[in-house]
């Protein structure tokens, strides 16, 4: 591939937008935290990101937001990871590798069922604040 | 235990991020045998006392997690460092920033694999606490010299806020552009695939 320009950038985004333009917008409101602490990256956090934005970008889904954040509590199951979906619970999964981040994108987020064998839950009590955070 | 060299990075520039910084650079050098990093920021830092404790990985400041007795971040680093002769330094001062600067002898039979550095720049601009951040990549060997500079602020200009699919996959190919220039100035492309496998202990 050649080096490419910030100009060259800009116009890839603009291609892409309008085709996206002529789409149906899947994924719109959908999330997948990543549990990056220095846990979740020793057990592969960053394979799971990672594999999360090829699956997602093969199967032309671009709206669907890919945040991280920090450890959640549940070192023992790295990678966390947490997928809020709406019309769906929030659900918490662990020991997420690259099969798995696959299985999450077609099941959870295009299928709309929930990978059970994955499902760890919420955070871990020692992390969730007494009074919400607030 | 991290395997990669960018493991080390990803976790390493997290702190900064979470130093209430407002300005985080990256530097990333490379030369034939010596891969040097430089994480610079102006956040709260240290005093001397909390400085000399960092290291010991029983020491936190228990305020990302109340009931833990462990911080491992640094100390894996410099572990990692002196394991393949490479140099740790930190430096700190308190409202000022913090300054780690750290490499690895790539020569070195337990240098850890260099891993995916595209991928960890992506995910470093994409952090949601990384607001004005700079990546700094250069190499120089004997095939000559180049670099290239990513700049957060920038790139949200281009492509908007770097939170969704499209947009990070987006990014993805544009370092992953970059990072292909750098590579035509390595001189053992495949140096690190012919190192001895992973010990038990990495493996784990």
């Amino acid at each position: 591939m050649a080096k490419m320009t910030l100009e060259e950038l800009r116009r890839l985004r603009e291609q892409k937008q309008s085709e996206l333009q002529k789409r149906d917008i899947e994924g719109k409101d959908s999330r997948i935290v990543v549990g990056m602490g220095t846990c979740g990256i020793a057990a592969g956090a960053k394979t799971a990101l990672d594999t999360f934005l090829q699956v997602l970008e093969e199967k032309k889904i671009e709206n669907v937001s890919v945040t991280q954040t920090g450890c959640m509590g549940l070192c023992y199951v790295e990678p966390t990871i947490e997928v809020i979906v709406p019309g769906m619970p929030d659900v918490i999964y662990g020991k997420v590798d690259a099969a798995t981040a696959r299985k999450i994108v077609e099941q959870h987020i295009i299928g709309k069922q929930l990978v059970t064998d994955h499902m760890f839950d919420r955070p871990a009590a020692d992390i969730i604040k007494k009074n919400g955070g607030k | 235990m991290h395997i990669c060299i960018d493991d080390y990075l990803l976790d390493i520039v997290q702190n900064s991020f979470e130093a209430d910084s407002s300005y985080v650079e990256l530097a990333v050098d490379q030369t034939e045998s010596r891969f040097t990093c430089t994480v610079r920021d102006n956040g709260k830092g240290m005093d001397a006392e909390v400085q000399k404790r960092v290291l010991d990985p029983f020491y936190t400041d228990g305020k990302k997690h109340a009931k833990r007795k462990v911080g491992l971040g640094l100390p894996f680093l410099n572990q990692a460092c002196e394991a393949c002769e490479g140099t740790f330094a930190l430096h700190s001062e308190v409202g000022v920033g913090t300054t780690v600067e750290f490499s690895f002898n790539l020569a070195h039979l337990d240098a850890p694999p260099l891993g995916d550095l595209c991928a960890t720049f992506v995910i470093l601009l994409a952090h949601p606490l990384a607001k004005d951040f700079v990546i700094k990549r250069t190499i120089h060997t004997a095939k000559g010299s180049t670099g290239y500079r990513l700049d957060k602020q920038e790139l949200e200009e281009v492509l908007g806020p770097l939170t969704t699919s499209g947009t990070l996959n987006l990014l993805k190919e544009y370092v992953a552009s970059q990072e292909d220039d750098v590579r035509k100035y390595y001189v053992n492309p495949d140096a690190h695939k012919n190192k001895a496998p992973l010990s038990k202990q990495q493996e784990m």
